[in-house]
Parts: structure tokens; C-alpha cells; sequence
């Protein structure tokens, strides 16, 4: 088998792996209150990394600044305008499409 | 089953990535099918269903790495799955084999449109807000290798910042009360400290610790 089919199986069953462990072993459980007020703030805690994130991410490690981050600022504007989910990813896009453009 | 009401939530929800995804799937298909032919990046793209461990994969197949060191790279961006799997698996029922196949409709925007807020996740949003998703990756991918560069580049669209854009959006509805805001914070710093010197894809593992905020008293 070729290294590309290795890693395509590979990273199948790996994939799957992972997101089946949590369902299987907790799965269907009531939560005690601590165990879901934990749980509860994964979601904002992810969501605010991976902003950061994929904002500022190279190929590798490392932080790179460019267009995306005038397209993430153009679209906190909209969302401090409370224009709805599409207006605010479209800004996002004009405005770093706007900012390659020019620069 | 899940509810058809949620289910359709769900995707009316997701939506919005329906295009974006759709065209990094396609940036996916134009960039993989010289490094790892036609038929390897479609079936990739149905079987790892993952935009940030393929591409992380591929950068390494194509810089001529070994098989080893795409498959780590690729494990590495994918890690976090493993914390929303644990946080989303008491929202799932049926038998281990029914709960693990559950699982597999886990990816990041669908799993916050599918939480509550109060710990509980609504299943039926998973699915349907992955299965926008997935079908929008897979055509994509197809349309790529099919296509070929002739297609436009995502990052002169600017689609590169839909993503972030996306996920501050769903922030800002998500995110209520001091705790969440605190969460968030610690997310953010976590990353934004560890991207420099971090292997990819571990500071948004490690920023998931923000949720141990839940811990304290409210």
C-alpha cells in the first residue's frame, strides 16, 4: 500500500476512534451538576480558540498576521451591529477579500 | 430517533458554511489530486470528513514526508474530538455500537450549534448541521480534483476568514453569563500562547480546559 492509502486508512480509523470513545463510555449517563456545568463551557471555550486560531494560523506552528484579521474585526463590527449570521461571515470575506486586493 | 424539527434546525443553522465548505473542499480536491492522485482525495474526504486534519496530511505528503508523519499531523489537528466526544456522549443514546456511530457526526460547528448551553446537546442539530456540511465537503472535494486549478482560489474570495467569522458569530450567541465570557477568555489566551511554539492542532486541545471554569461556584 502507497504512504497516501496508509494515511487515508490510518487517519479513518483514527478519526473514528476518537469520536466514538466519548459517546461509548459516557454515553446515555445523567451528568451530576459540576460534571455538566463543565461540559457546558467546552463550546464557548473551543469556540473562542478557534477563532483565534484560525485567524492566525500558518501551515505549521507559528502565528501569521494578514487579511484575515481585518475580515474577523470588519465582522465583530457586524455582529456589534446585530446583523444576522450570513451579513457578518459575508463582511468577513469582502472585507479580507478587499484588504488581498489592495495590499 | 432525533426529532425532524431539530434535525432541520440544524440544518437551516449550518447553512451559512454551506458555500465556504463547499470551496475549501474544492482547494482541497485541486491541492491533493497531484500529490495523492484522483480516486485517494474524494474517498479521504468521505471517510476523514475533516478539513484541518486533511489538510494538515496533505501539507506533509506533499512536502514528501512519510506516511507516519502526515498520519500524525493529521491525529494531532483531531485530538479535540476527543474532549466533545466526552462532553457530548451524555446526549447520546441507544447501544455502544448506536452511540459510537452517533459520535462520527461530531465536528466543531455542528457540536456548538447542538449545545444547549446547559451542558445537554440536542442530537437531532448535530445531524443535520453535519450533514450540510458533509455533503458540501464531499461535492467539494470531488469538484476539485475533478475541476482542477481553473478554479477560483478561496483566499482571493477572502472564504480563508468565513471560518473565524463564523465561529465569533456563534460566540457571541452562545456565550452568556460570567462564566462562559471567562471560558471563552481562557480559550482564546490559551491558543494565542501556544500557536507560536505548539504542534498544530494542540493549543485548541488545551484551550478546551477553559470549560474547568465550571468548576467553580456560580
Amino acid at each position: 500500500m502507497s504512504a497516501v492509502w496508509i494515511t487515508v486508512v490510518a487517519l479513518c480509523v483514527a478519526n473514528a476512534a476518537l469520536k466514538a470513545a466519548g459517546p461509548v463510555m459516557v454515553g446515555g449517563r445523567r451528568l451530576s451538576g459540576r460534571a455538566a456545568s463543565v461540559i457546558a463551557l467546552v463550546a464557548p471555550a473551543l469556540l473562542a480558540s478557534l477563532v483565534v486560531y484560525e485567524t492566525l494560523n500558518t501551515d505549521g506552528r507559528g502565528i501569521q498576521i494578514d487579511a484575515r484579521l481585518v475580515g474577523v474585526a470588519a465582522a465583530a463590527a457586524a455582529l456589534a451591529l446585530k446583523r444576522s449570521i450570513l451579513v457578518v461571515v459575508t463582511v468577513a470575506a469582502l472585507a479580507t477579500a478587499l484588504t488581498r486586493a489592495i495590499a | 430517533m432525533a426529532r425532524d424539527s431539530s434535525v432541520r434546525e440544524g440544518i437551516r443553522a449550518a447553512l451559512p458554511l454551506l458555500l465556504p465548505t463547499f470551496l475549501l473542499g474544492a482547494s482541497f480536491g485541486v491541492l491533493a489530486q497531484p500529490v495523492m492522485g484522483s480516486l485517494a482525495p474524494i474517498v479521504m474526504s468521505v471517510v476523514v470528513f475533516s478539513g484541518a486534519a486533511q489538510f494538515a496530511a496533505l501539507s506533509v505528503l506533499a512536502a514528501g514526508g512519510a506516511a507516519g508523519a502526515a498520519i500524525v499531523a493529521g491525529v494531532l489537528m483531531n485530538l479535540r474530538f476527543l474532549p466533545m466526544g466526552f462532553a457530548i456522549g451524555p446526549s447520546l443514546p441507544g447501544r455502544a455500537a448506536a452511540r459510537a456511530a452517533q459520535g462520527q457526526t461530531i465536528v466543531d460547528a455542528s457540536f456548538v450549534m447542538a449545545s444547549r448551553g446547559d451542558g445537554s446537546f440536542d442530537r437531532g442539530r448535530l445531524f443535520g448541521a453535519t450533514a450540510v456540511q458533509a455533503a458540501a465537503w464531499w461535492s467539494g472535494t470531488a469538484l476539485g480534483v475533478l475541476v482542477g486549478p481553473s478554479l477560483p482560489d478561496p483566499q482571493t474570495l477572502g472564504l480563508d476568514a468565513i471560518f473565524p467569522a463564523f465561529y465569533l458569530a456563534l460566540l457571541v450567541a452562545e456565550a452568556h453569563g460570567r462564566r462562559a465570557l471567562l471560558a471563552a477568555a481562557i480559550g482564546a489566551a490559551v491558543t494565542a500562547a501556544l500557536m507560536p511554539f505548539a504542534p498544530v492542532g494542540v493549543p485548541v486541545i488545551v484551550a478546551c480546559l477553559g470549560a474547568l471554569v465550571g468548576l467553580r461556584r456560580a
